[in-house]
This record gives C-alpha cells, structure tokens and sequence, in this order.
C-alpha cells in the first residue's frame, strides 16, 4: 500500500476542502485498488471488523451499491439504511437516527441526504468518521474524484484541459464538487446551462460562464453533462425539455458543429436519454460513463481506506 | 424612593444632554439634572465611568407568549429584555392566538404588569386572525394599547389589502409596521442569493424579495398617507429606496436588528442554524450600506426581532431549522463594538437609535429624561467585558450564534418606574 502519511482528514465532506495534493493522493491509492477490482477474487483484508453504514435519505441505486461493493471489497461489514424505510417516518431527527446508529459500533457513516450541510452535521454530532455521499446541491466530492480519475486515465494530467460542464448547474452538487477539484488541478472550467439554471457569482469559483452550447462545446478537452432533473419541469425555471434538448441536448450534430472529434464525455447518471445525451453520444466512442462507474468503486474504496487510517 | 445617580454621563437626545451631571428620581418620576444634586434619604447609585441614558425600548420582540409559553413567556422574555438595557419592549403578534382583539392586548400589558419587570407594548395584528385576508378590528386595538399593527412574520401579500388596512390604520392613529418580503421571490430560500449561497448550495433569497415589497409598501404608504415603519430592513436596494422615499417626504420609518450589522452571509460556512434568520444575513456590501443608513438617518431605530426557538427545533439540517435567533440581550453589547467602538456612531447617535427614535416612531411618552417624565432609566458601562454565557441566559431559548462570545458594555443598573430592575448586571 502506498504512504498514506499525508492523509489526516478524518471526514470527507467536500473537495472544497481538500487540497490538491490530497486529491492526487486519493486517486493514486484509487488506481492500487481499481488493479484489486481486475483481480479473479477483487478482495483485499483492509477493512476487515469495520463496520459501515450507507445512511441514504434520498434515492440512490448506483451510488449506494458503488460504496456498499467498495467497503465489501474491503472485507468491512456493511448496513443500508434507507430513509423512507427508517425511523425517519416515525418522527425520529437525523441526529438521533444516526446516534442510535452509532450506538451500534460503527465505524463509518456513508450520508446522502436533499439538505446542504446535512452532512457537516452529521460530523459533528457523532464519533464515526463520515463520508458524504451528496448533501443537497452542495457538494458529491466521490463523484468529482472519480470524474477526475476518469480524466487522468484516459487523458493524463488535468492542468490546463479545458472541461465543460454542462446542465442545471444552480442545483447540482456534481457541477460544485468537480469545480473546486478540477480548478485545483489547473483545469480551465467552463459552465453551461440555462440562465435560470445558473447561480449567482459563479465565477468567482473561477470559471467561464457561457449560455451558448457552441462555445461550451469548441475546443472542449472533456464534457461532463449533468443530469436534467424533470421533476424541475413544473418549476418556473425551465422552458419545456423541447426548449432544452434544442439548447443544450448533446448529440452528434452539434458535437460535429462545435467540439473536438475525441472529447471525452462523461455523465454522472442516470442518463435521461434523448434530454442531455442523445442516444448515439451516450454509447458511442468517447463516452465514458460506464468506465466512471466502474472508476467510482476504485474511488470510493480508496476514500474508505484513507479515513480508516486516520486515527481519532 | 428616591434615587440619585452621580457622577455619570448623562446621554439624553431628546434634550440635547451630553454631559457629566446627577439625575435625581423620585416616586417614579425625573425629578431634575443638576450638577452636584444634594440630596437627603436618597439611593445613590454611583454611575462614574457610565452612560446614563433612557431606557432602551426595542419595537420588534417576540415572546411567544400565549401559544409557545415552552420558547418563551413575557416574564422570561422581560427579563432578557431588562439585562439587555430595554425597559419597554414591543410584542409582536403572531402568537397563538394571534394579537387580534382588545382582549388578547390587554392580556399582554396585564401580564406584563403582573411581573413588575418592564413595560410591554403590544403590537396587534394588521388583518384578522394574521391570515391576511380581512382587516383587523384597529380601532379595538389601538384603544386597548397598541400603538402599532403588524402582521410580522408575514407580509400583508394581497396590494388592495394593504392599502386599506393602510389606510384604515392611519385614520385610527396606528402606526403600520411591514415585514416587506414578496415570497414569490423568497420561495424556499434560506440564505441571501449571492456568491455565498452559489458556493454552500443553499436555496437562495435574493435581495429583491425585500427590495421590490419595500417599494410596494412605501409607494402605497405614499397614496395613503399612512405611516409606515419597515420591519428588519436587510439589503442595500432597500435602504436606497427607504432613502428616497424620505427625501420625497413620504412618511416611512424603518428599523435594523444588531445582527444584521454584525454578521453577514460568508458567516454562514459553518452552517450553523443559529444564523438562519429571515431576512437573511446579507453580504458585506449590505452590511456597509445599513451602517451608512444609520448615520445619514434613513434607518431611524434599531431593534432586535428576538425569535426565541427550542435547541431541539433548531438543531436540525440547515434547510429544515426554523428561522429566527434571540437578540435581547446582546444588542446592546454588539451594537457598541460594531457601530460605537468602529466609530460608526457616538452614543448620543446610539441611544438616538435605540431608545430616542423608537419612542418617537411609536408616539410612545418615553425616552426622554426631561423634568417629570417616567423613570425608565439605563446605566451603561462602556467598557464592561462579558462574556455571553449559556448558563446566565435570562431568556427561555438560547438560540443565538453569540452565545460563548466576548463582548463589551453592558447595562449595570436598569430602572423601571422608578424601581431598580436590574442591579450590576442582574435582574433583581
């Protein structure tokens, strides 16, 4: 195993707060067991006698199986805990839900919950070490490192690639995570979307800011393209899926008008086929949004491992 | 009893007084100002080194009281009131039930009467029930003891409505106080919209939530001729629009809370919920324009809207706390450091600002010391350091992000009706 001296966080809570010497640490350690992934029985003893709780209070199929198969690559014991089924119903606080938790002998707490801070809290009200799995529109920090491990494996160094990112940027935490990790690396980042979809003073998070899909596209290294949320259709932000897919839909026509032949392009899922991505770019040549999945375990287990380490 | 205070500086902007003299009181009254008062059988309370100033009186308070007796009754909420220098506050109505009728405001100032601490003005609701669809009964209200309506908390959202109700409380003689606040443009926000809101992913409050109510209000308080107060005034387009409007002589009036000054949205990294409060705490180009407010005299008072909340109801994510934080009992010390100490204002400015004003805003007898007036007296130390410990809280809740802080000045001695309320410090 690599030297994990440089590791002392003992949450991960964002990648605002890391610094780009802890993002590259985390990424080589992930590349050590995305080779454990490849082997015939894609196990290591690591973790073994931890326990860890995927704590999801909101729906998640693929990040919660990602991070429950990291820590059982791991050997550590694993609980999935869904919102809709727990305590939550009956009135219980998250404070409580996850103290009484706690009270188990856990070790980990995975939290993905629709309130920014959520997890912040959540370090602070227990011993266990977190790990936030998406906080409102706040920060997803797994998701941004498995984009960039995606980048540096199929591209190589971050520094000075220009990457787009595209969708509904004021409420994704995809958008905020991959923006403060990518801009430590030295990505030049650009930001496309809807007016309505943009927050206020993104720019000095030190990125472009453009509406037009020609500019997001031209001379872009790697698009990441979010998710439309279409239950956003009944809000007053959002012009109709017609109006957007003209807009800002990816797909052959405009990547041939406007982008690189190779950019590489990556989707965080589940993909609305036809709204963000057509059809032919989500399966063609330079999408690599199944290689992110597979990259997430790797991550995810890697940040599992680093936590672990650090003594309380 | 006869009380006289020596050796302080007396601060009375109602007169003009600036100056080191005594001030005798007696049988709850001001008897006189005088240099050296000789004076036999008397109290004497020794104010060297202390601003002797009327009591402070804070126009937005709320005490919960009928309804949420568990965050705060009026006797806890007067006596955080009276360690925090004020010996009038005003209630707020949007208790359970709501401050509608003579019989609800009579009960306020009866209870209030009962625990002998301070004095309570309530402040009744502009529409029935606070639902805001039909015109309370003001008449009522005003005879009973209110010298305002409000229906704080909310806006008065319905434009025909507000112009009535305008109209029919400037023919009883109330004043309006307006929480302006168009919550089409609030929606679910939390915090202020802006380079802060972007970064920590909270649903954002823009400032033209205030900003476009505020001018809804003043251009009907133009048409009506009512006086408006603005509850909370939070964003810099706000007090750009409050400024014009008084060039134009419109009769509007308007209020900030002392965390509005202190604190502003970058405070909020930390997620704390204690901070979470509506209208939110903006950035620092607002912070900046409120104190410019202040000294250029668009904003007239200052006041706390203390919304004392349980730790259990607060202790929750970020998006799910209820808004609101006590205020009471820091004002006084965080208005000093952050407008006196930086030189913002003297204290002449200040206790304009928070015992001067209010009472002029409201037609309300009190912040003067002139000969005869009521003895509703603070005594100032300056320089007192503090500390704002959990344990000392006077009121019920104790939801403030101050609490553990240093701070300075604090009210020594508090008078009220001619009886000493609080003595060094503690309520008696």
């Amino acid at each position: 195993m690599k030297e994990t001296a440089a590791w002392t966080k003992k949450h991960l809570l964002g990648t605002e707060d890391l610094s780009k010497e802890e993002i590259q640490l985390l990424l080589d350690q992930a590349k050590g067991f995305k080779e454990v992934l490849e082997r015939p029985i894609p196990k290591v003893p690591t973790l073994r006698g931890r326990t860890i709780v995927n704590f999801f209070c909101e729906p998640s199929t693929r990040t919660r199986t990602s991070f429950e198969l990291a820590a059982k690559r791991l050997s550590a014991d694993t609980v999935n805990i869904v919102a809709a089924s727990s305590s939550f119903l009956k009135g219980e606080t998250l404070k409580d839900t996850v103290r009484n938790i706690e009270a188990m002998k856990v070790d980990m707490v995975i939290i993905r919950h629709s309130c920014a801070g959520a997890a912040l809290f959540l370090s602070r009200c227990v011993n266990a070490s977190v790990i936030n799995a998406g906080d409102g529109a706040h920060e997803h920090p797994t998701q941004a490192l498995l984009d960039v491990f995606t980048i540096q494996e199929k591209i190589g160094n971050v520094k000075g690639l220009k990457v787009s990112i595209i969708g509904d940027i004021a409420h994704s935490r995809v958008a905020r995570s991959n923006i403060w990790a990518l801009t430590k690396l030295g990505a030049n980042v650009t930001v496309c979307g809807p007016k309505t979809m943009m927050p206020v003073e993104i720019e000095r998070l030190g990125v472009k800011v453009t509406y037009d899909i020609g500019e997001a596209l031209r001379d872009a290294d790697v698009l990441n393209v979010l998710r439309l949320q279409l239950e956003r259709q009944k809000q007053p932000v959002f012009a109709g899926t017609r109006e957007y897919i003209k807009c800002f839909g990816i797909n052959k026509e405009k990547l041939k008008e406007h982008a690189k032949e190779d950019v590489l392009i990556l989707h965080p899922g589940p993909v609305n086929r036809g709204v963000e991505l057509s059809q032919d770019v989500a399966d063609g040549k330079y999408s690599v949004i199944l290689d992110q999945v597979t990259n997430g375990v790797a991550v995810r287990m890697a940040a599992l491992f680093l936590l672990s380490m650090v003594k309380t | 009893m006869k009380i006289l205070i020596k050796n302080g500086r007396i601060v009375d902007p109602s007169q003009d007084i600036d100056t080191k003299k005594d001030i005798l009181l007696n049988k709850g009254k001001v008897v006189k100002i005088d240099k050296d008062i000789k004076e036999k059988d008397v109290r004497i309370i020794n104010a060297e080194n202390m601003i002797v100033a009327p009591g402070l009186v804070d126009m937005h308070v709320h005490l919960r009281e009928p309804g949420r007796e568990d965050q705060e009754t009026i006797e806890t909420g007067l006596r955080a009131a009276v360690v925090g220098g004020f010996t009038t506050v005003c209630a707020m109505p949007n208790t359970e039930p709501p401050c509608d009728s003579q019989a609800q405001a009579k009960f306020l100032i009866e209870k209030a009467q009962m625990t002998g601490i301070a004095n309570l003005l309530p402040i009744g609701t502009i529409t029935r029930k606070r639902e805001g669809k039909e015109i309370a009964e003001m008449k009522e209200l005003k005879d009973a003891g209110c010298p305002a309506v409000s229906d704080d908390g909310m806006p008065v959202e319905d434009s025909i409505l507000m112009r009535k109700a305008q109209e029919y409380a400037s023919m009883v003689g109330l004043l309006v106080i307006s929480h302006s606040e168009d919550r089409s443009l609030s929606g679910e926000g939390v915090m202020h919209e802006g380079y802060w809101s972007t970064v920590l992913g909270l649903t954002p409050i823009p400032a033209v939530a205030e900003s476009t109510a505020v001018e809804r209000d003043i251009q009907i308080a133009k048409l009506t001729g009512a006086n408006l107060h603005i509850a909370h005034v939070s964003a810099k387009e706000s007090v750009e629009i409050i400024r014009q409007a008084k060039k134009k002589g419109i009769k509007v009036t308007a209020e900030v809370t002392p965390h509005h000054l202190t604190l502003k949205d970058e405070d909020l990294a930390a997620y704390d919920t204690n901070m979470k409060i509506n209208p939110p705490l903006r950035s620092k180009e607002d912070v900046e324009a409120l104190k410019n407010g202040l000294k250029d005299g668009t904003i007239d008072a200052i006041a706390t809207d203390h919304a004392p909340h349980l730790e259990n109801e607060k202790e929750k994510e970020f998006d799910y706390a209820p808004f609101g934080m006590i205020g009471l009992e820091t004002a006084l010390s965080l208005c000093v450091m952050e407008l006196v100490d930086k030189g913002h204002l003297d204290w002449p400015g200040l206790i304009r600002k928070m015992s001067t004003n209010p009472c002029g805003i409201l037609k309300y007898e009190r912040g003067t010391l002139k000969e005869g007036a009521e003895a509703d007296i603070v005594i100032i130390d300056p320089d007192k350091e503090w500390v704002y410990d959990k344990k000392e809280i006077q009121s019920r809740s104790s939801n403030s992000p101050f609490v553990g802080r240093k701070m300075k000045a604090k009210a020594e001695y508090v008078i009220v009706g001619g009886r000493i309320v609080v003595r060094e410090g503690k309520v008696v």
